[in-house]
């Protein structure tokens, strides 16, 4: 496999030197990109916001694709689950939308009563040029709730500028709310989606330490939460690409410090969990011995179990390829409390920064790259012998077809990987692919066996 | 009559770049290339891979803002160089996305001078497909039009026919292959993803799955015998068949999805006119067993009422086929807007049946309480619907998100109606059986 010109400065091997990765640009046109667009990254951020109304302003497709898309749960309203879109026609693009945009909020409003709408532009509502900000401005004034554009036009950059067009449209409805009964010792959990009701977990956890969770974002996320969420002490930022944008604005505006955090793994989970305590201990000196008690029985709790999968996992090869960088950190160390080895590793939309720490994560001959395509990472599972791939659905079709196990760690997953109750899951995942019989049928793995 | 919602909520259609790339992955060494921004292709690819769980390769021409502003035709050309470098096809068919269309990008000007830099460079197919004109039926006819448009060659009559089979699945495919050769004609199907989109476990990656229309037998289609068009809808609008007859003369017929026994037996007394050869004996045995299942069930489903949804010709085929077994469709719905379902829906005998074109998921559902039906039939994306009335749903058509095999159910035929029979039949019995407080073990 010969990797494009364009894309040369995109991989590298571990050991070479000097280190150098090219990130954070446009994809090479003609690759086959992994990413989506602009529209994406604003539309997963967003999603999970369970009593707003989401409306898609654009053609069809766009929203059809993100109907329920992700597997993010709510305790309540499941208002977010419906695919709301303007349906542009010819007509309209010729004649602009901005009426069928009023319209549609409107009946929308009138018939969901939804604490808050987000709208989405996409592709050529930049084009035809719709003023969106005013017939949002209007609605929001006849209807009485906030109407928030976000500008999330697919070519205006790449997923990661979709993430700060949510960040942009959630920080409009931050400082809006009353922070009465917040307490002094509370957080706000931002990049959490609560796939597979994995927020709840941790913010039971938090809760145990004592702490307020004052809004989850936007995992099982509520308009009035995030209307509050600036009372909070402290933010806590998981999936930092998506969710910086807004923490520096909390940071900027409100004064409110946050930190990086995962809850993937056993030691990111418990780092989090520590940095909250050591955090708060100057309100409440008792909280870095509960946040310890807290570790130990979680731990003594899943580590038979873990160490039970350890044993038989041990020495197998395994690659990672998601969304943001950050994840991939956790999934690498996972990857070793299990004592896999992570043998390739990329993302789509990592950052200079992410990929120093990933080259300082990995072994020597580690494959690292950025904003990879299909025939890439095919040719990078056969090379490396891998036994596992982890990724998102996109992924899945090259690692099955090759006859190597997949875990799904994006949006599709349905048992909740983080916390430590989820690191087991995830260990009980990756060797229920592992382990599969069916791998013995295929011709790859046939093959191995022939030439032993 | 309150006013007309503007909204569109839960669309029961998609878009139709959607249908220009599954045609393309029909074509034998085609790599489909959106001509628009990268969303477009990865969210197709997404929704593809989730239905027929096997690699789908787009490319796009990922337009940032400078192209969007200036034009394209850099990340066209540059595009285009890419994919044939990186993927060495035979054919890029080229797509384009509202966006594209919306900023007038002109591709025959942006491809005048363009250097592929190989030889042989891939043939180069345009369609145009912006997403807010039609839906995935309209994208995937205009694709295999151009396709014709670009490709196919005139000549001396041959003897071989082509097919046009519509958005079915891979297996019906397989099946209609299995049909033309016995009755030993030389065939061609456009598209034929039924390998690519429904390949074997491989020991090597291939850059673009195997199979799919020869380029060669696309060539040849103006030299056939006949098109066999599959469609009613589709009746008066132009397609590859139409194109195909204006240019090279070659006879047009339109027939309607050969789902059911009625119109199966068209389409085999079609295929027994064309070769004057009888419908083989296997097939006449198939079509026995098929009544034969159709006697032993009968009571079963007698007078159920059923809501059909999907494209136009899917939902005409299939409620022929519930009309023909003693259901009751009740509403006929489609996301379309062809304007031709009531009248091929009348021309297949079914009536009473509330039809709607244009209606999104959430008409369906507000149509469908008041109609107490008794099971919903198509694809995956009714569940909610079905779970809220409390209801089964038969998995038919395009996409089927939320089971394994999608690429595998068969419609066509009657072998395609035996399995859609005993899926019927057994379905409602499974929900009455769970239902009933003695629990029969015999039914």
């Amino acid at each position: 496999m010969q990797i494009l010109e364009d894309r040369k400065q995109q991989v590298y091997r571990k050991g070479a030197e000097p280190f150098r990765l090219e990130c954070n640009r446009q994809s090479a046109v003609g690759s086959v990109s992994q990413r989506a667009c602009v529209f994406c990254g604003s539309r997963v951020v967003l999603y999970p916001i369970a009593d707003a109304l989401h409306l898609v302003h654009g053609p069809v497709g766009c929203a059809a694709y993100t109907w329920d898309i992700r597997g993010s749960l709510s305790s309540g309203p499941q208002l977010h689950r419906v695919s709301f879109t303007t349906d542009l026609r010819e007509m309209d693009v010729i004649h602009g939308g901005e009426k069928k945009l009023y319209r549609a909020l409107c009946q929308l409003i009138d018939r969901h009563a939804p604490k808050a709408t987000f709208v989405y532009s996409t592709c050529i509502v930049g084009v035809i040029g719709d003023d969106v900000e005013a017939v949002a401005a209007r609605v929001s004034r006849e209807k009485g709730i906030p109407v928030l554009p976000v500008h999330s036009e697919g070519f205006r950059g790449t997923k990661r500028d979709g993430y700060r067009a949510a960040c942009n449209a959630l920080a409009r409805l931050t400082g809006t709310g009353s922070v009465e009964g917040v307490s002094p010792v509370s957080i706000n959990i931002l990049g959490d989606f609560n796939l597979a009701g994995e927020v709840w977990t941790i913010r039971e956890y938090f809760e145990k330490l004592g702490v307020q969770v004052v809004a989850t974002i936007t995992g099982d996320g509520r308009v009035d939460d995030i209307r509050r969420a600036h009372g909070a002490a402290l933010n806590l930022v998981q999936c930092s690409g998506s969710m910086t944008y807004l923490a520096k604005h909390l940071e900027e505006r409100w004064g409110t410090p946050f930190r990086r955090v995962s809850y993937f793994g056993i030691e990111d989970m418990s780092q989090a969990l520590y940095d909250t305590a050591a955090f708060f201990e100057r309100h409440d000196p008792g909280i870095r011995d509960r946040a310890a008690a807290l570790v130990r029985a979680e731990l003594e709790a899943v580590m038979p179990g873990i160490r039970d999968y350890r044993s038989r996992l041990e020495g197998r090869r395994a690659a990672i390829y998601v969304g943001g960088a950050f994840k991939a950190f956790s999934l690498v160390r996972a990857l070793r409390l299990l004592g896999m080895k992570t043998v390739m590793v990329g993302s789509q939309t990592g950052l200079d920064e992410d990929y120093e720490e990933l080259r300082r994560l990995c072994d020597d001959g580690t494959i690292i790259t950025d904003d990879s395509n299909p025939l890439e990472l095919s040719a990078f599972l056969a090379e490396k012998e891998v036994d596992l791939f982890i990724g998102g659905v996109k992924e899945r079709p090259i690692a099955y077809k090759l006859g190597v196990g997949f875990c799904d760690h994006n949006h599709e997953r349905k048992v909740p990987l983080a916390g430590f109750t989820g690191m087991l899951n995830f260990a009980r995942e990756v060797y229920s692919t592992v382990a599969s019989p069916v791998w013995k049928l295929t011709p790859r793995r046939q093959r191995k066996e022939r030439a032993k | 009559m309150t006013e007309p919602v503007a909204a569109t909520r839960n669309a029961c259609k998609l878009c139709a770049p959607l249908g220009a790339c599954l045609a393309l992955r029909g074509i034998e060494g085609a790599v489909p290339f959106l001509h628009g921004s990268q969303g477009c292709a990865t969210y197709i690819r997404r929704y593809m891979i989730s239905h027929f769980r096997e690699p789908m390769d787009v490319a796009a021409s990922s337009f940032g803002e400078a192209a969007t502003v200036f034009g394209g035709g850099e990340n066209l050309r540059r595009g285009l160089r890419n994919v044939t470098r990186q993927y060495r096809p035979d054919v890029i068919g080229i797509a384009t996305t509202c966006l594209a269309e919306t900023i007038g990008e002109d591709i025959a000007v942006a491809l005048r001078g363009y250097d592929p830099e190989t030889v042989p460079a891939p043939a180069l197919v345009r369609v145009s497909t912006p997403s807010y004109r039609g839906t995935h039926v309209d994208g995937y006819q205009a694709t295999l039009m151009a396709v014709v448009d670009s490709l196919a060659e005139g000549g001396d009559r041959e003897s071989h026919i082509n097919v046009f089979p519509g958005i079915v699945s891979p297996a019906d495919i397989r099946y209609l292959k299995e049909i033309t050769a016995g009755f030993d004609l030389d065939a061609t199907i456009l598209p034929d993803y039924s390998e690519t989109l429904d390949g074997p476990q491989l020991e090597e990656y291939q850059n673009i799955p195997a199979g799919g229309t020869p380029l060669a037998a696309i060539r040849r289609m103006g030299r056939a015998r006949a098109s066999i068009e599959i469609g009613r809808a589709l009746a008066g609008a132009p397609t590859a068949a139409t194109a195909i007859e204006r240019k090279f003369g070659v006879r047009r017929i339109n027939l309607g999805w050969p789902v059911g026994v009625r119109e199966s037996d068209a389409f085999f007394e079609t295929l027994a006119e064309l070769t004057g050869r009888p419908v083989p004996e296997a097939h006449q045995k198939e079509r026995g067993r098929l009544i034969d299942a159709y006697v032993d069930g009968h009571k079963y489903v007698f007078g159920r009422r059923a809501v059909v949804y999907g494209e136009e010709d899917l939902v005409a085929g299939i409620a022929a086929f519930l009309a023909e077994i003693g259901i009751v469709p009740v509403l006929c719905a489609s996301g379309g807007e062809s304007g031709t379902l009531e009248a091929a829906l009348a021309s297949l005998g079914v009536e009473g049946a509330i039809v709607r074109q244009g209606a999104d998921f959430a008409t369906i559902g507000e149509l469908a309480r008041g109609l107490s039906p008794d099971v919903l039939v198509g694809n995956s994306k009714g569940y909610a619907l079905a779970r809220e009335l409390g209801i089964p749903l038969i998995r038919t058509g395009f996409p089927i998100h939320d089971r394994v095999g999608g690429q595998r159910i068969l419609h066509l035929g009657y072998r395609g109606a035996q399995q859609l029979f005993d899926a019927v039949v057994n379905t409602l019995l499974a929900s009455e059986q769970d239902r009933s407080p003695v629990g029969y073990s015999y039914l």
